[in-house]
């Protein structure tokens, strides 16, 4: 998990150290207009472990996730590009992960994907050819053992980190720490959680997945992130697969006056942060800001975490001082 | 609710419409034995057979669990819930989208299908066949009969073990390295 420059990924780097790692998310745009991707970026320059590119979200055309990487790449930030079954079958799948090997994208997040019928293609065909674990297994085995799924060999292999995701929320809730030790034992070396609403239900799931010994092997990284309107808790209740938010916290953000929704959310987050941060085995935080990344520092600042150009894992965010970053990133807070 | 899963179609969740210790107990009078063996052999021989023989194993699967013909049965490491119902067709377990009621992500009104293979693997107690690694499905099976498969011995690497430190790659026959 190098870079061309042969330099180890920052994520790696800070996993493998035990430090509390910090990623975000970056959504590419629905056009071919790279600087959304990279002011985005910017944005989260010096803040974040890695950013995540997503892939098709929401089952929605994107720009893709392997360009999205190589542009965040390029501004700086580490990227760790998602890829889904939902679009490709296992040819697809294998080329882009020897294609991101060879760009020297340091982390890949192998997953399932959205159902087409929540996109903005719901007549397009789902592909599904193999599932999130099986893609998990196929990548470990492409670098570690040198083999395709055919069984022919990869001369040169790739040397990406293996992330996949887990929704310790969703039903069946007694197999989900199971079905993430099958990931792991597939190959997975760090999971993303979904949102992280429900603190006591998370609580309750590490503890499973703890006593299964997978902490060892496999960091944990919460899933949290800022609601910031009604409009948008209404849309990750109903309109996003598998978030789930207790009445408790619905009603917390229904009780405020309409102004204080988005302030009441970045509270929520960062208690959130500091809640899980006190569980044994949690490895970091993933924020989804979902458009929200200027407030990405904040949150962090606010939960205690410090920015991460203050930390000296691996490779220093390229090109930019990191005073000079610090500063600029403060200027863009908002001013609430 | 639809009942009528089919071979063709877009997969939808199917409830099996019998009950998980029944389908145990029958699936032993299915158990391969050498007698069976010498049966899949001698049917592959003759075309016809195959055809008829592949209805029925269709006509009676398609009834009891919704079954796709994906001839590479799960169903024994399932619960007997067959995982190609699933829209997304997942073979080794439940996706993030299922609703706080069980309900499937693209069928709300459905049960998720890996809801009802944990609730029956529970119940009879088998549910570490849930921990099975099940290897992707081979396409050039679809339409054959999986008992057939399964009595020559061809399913017997369909899924590992993830007690195996390293689960074997995933070539999983003898797959040939040059398209067919």
């Amino acid at each position: 998990m190098t870079g061309p420059s042969g330099v180890p990924g920052r994520l790696r780097t800070a996993l493998a150290a035990g430090r509390f790692v910090v990623t975000a998310e970056i959504g590419p745009p629905r056009d071919a207009d790279p600087d959304v991707i990279t002011r985005t970026a910017a944005l989260l320059l010096g803040w974040v472990d890695a950013a995540n590119i997503t892939d098709n979200q929401g089952a929605n055309v994107r720009l893709s996730s392997l360009a999205g990487s190589i542009l965040v790449q390029g501004a700086g930030v580490e990227p760790v590009m998602q890829l889904t079954c939902r679009d490709r079958n296992r040819l697809a799948l294998q080329s882009d992960l020897l294609a991101a090997g060879a760009l020297g994208i340091p982390n890949v997040l192998l997953l399932t994907g959205d159902h087409p019928c929540f996109g903005d293609h719901p007549d397009a065909k789902p592909v599904f050819d193999i599932d999130g674990v099986q893609l998990t297994w196929a990548a470990r085995t492409m670098r570690d053992d040198g083999v395709l799924m055919s069984g022919q060999p990869v001369r040169a292999p790739p040397r990406w980190l293996i992330g996949t995701v887990e929704n310790p929320f969703a039903p069946p809730t007694a197999l989900r720490a199971r079905r993430l030790a099958k990931k792991v034992a597939a190959g997975a070396e760090f999971v993303q959680t979904q949102y992280v609403f429900d603190t006591g239900l998370f609580t309750r799931w590490m503890a499973e997945v703890r006593a299964l010994g997978i902490t060892g092997r496999c960091k944990v990284i919460a899933g949290v992130g800022p609601v910031r309107s009604l409009r948008a808790l209404d849309f990750m209740r109903s309109g996003i697969p598998g978030i789930q938010i207790p009445d408790h916290v619905v009603r917390r953000l229904r009780g405020v006056p309409g102004d204080q929704v988005a302030r009441e959310g970045i509270d929520l987050c960062v208690e959130t942060i500091q809640q899980v941060m006190e569980i044994p085995g949690v490895a970091g935080v993933h924020l989804m800001a979902m458009g929200f990344e200027r407030g990405v520092p904040e949150i962090i600042q606010r939960a205690g975490l410090s920015p991460r150009h203050a930390e000296p894992a691996g490779a220093a965010p390229a090109g930019r001082p990191a005073a000079l970053t610090a500063a600029s990133a403060r200027r863009r807070q908002p001013p609430c | 609710m639809r009942s009528g899963a089919s071979a063709t179609g877009q997969p939808r969740p199917f409830r099996p419409r019998l009950g998980p210790r029944l389908t145990y107990a029958l699936n032993r009078l299915v158990a391969a034995n050498a007698f069976y063996r010498k049966l899949a052999a001698a049917i592959e021989r003759h075309p016809r057979a195959e055809r008829w023989f592949t209805a029925g194993e269709r006509m009676a699967k398609e009834q009891m669990f919704g079954c796709r013909m994906c001839g590479q049965c799960a169903l024994p490491a399932t619960g007997y819930a067959c995982p190609m119902t699933c829209p997304k067709q997942l073979r080794n377990g439940p996706c993030g989208g299922v609703s706080a009621d069980g309900g499937c992500e693209v069928y709300p009104d459905l049960r998720c299908v890996w809801v009802t293979a944990f609730e029956r693997a529970e119940q009879t107690g088998h549910a570490s066949d849930l921990d099975l690694l099940q290897r992707p499905v081979d396409h050039r099976e679809a339409g054959r009969s999986s008992w057939v498969n399964y009595w020559q011995g061809r399913d017997e690497g369909l899924w590992a073990a993830v007690g195996e430190d390293r689960p074997r790659p995933l070539l999983r026959r003898e797959l040939p390295v040059v398209p067919l």
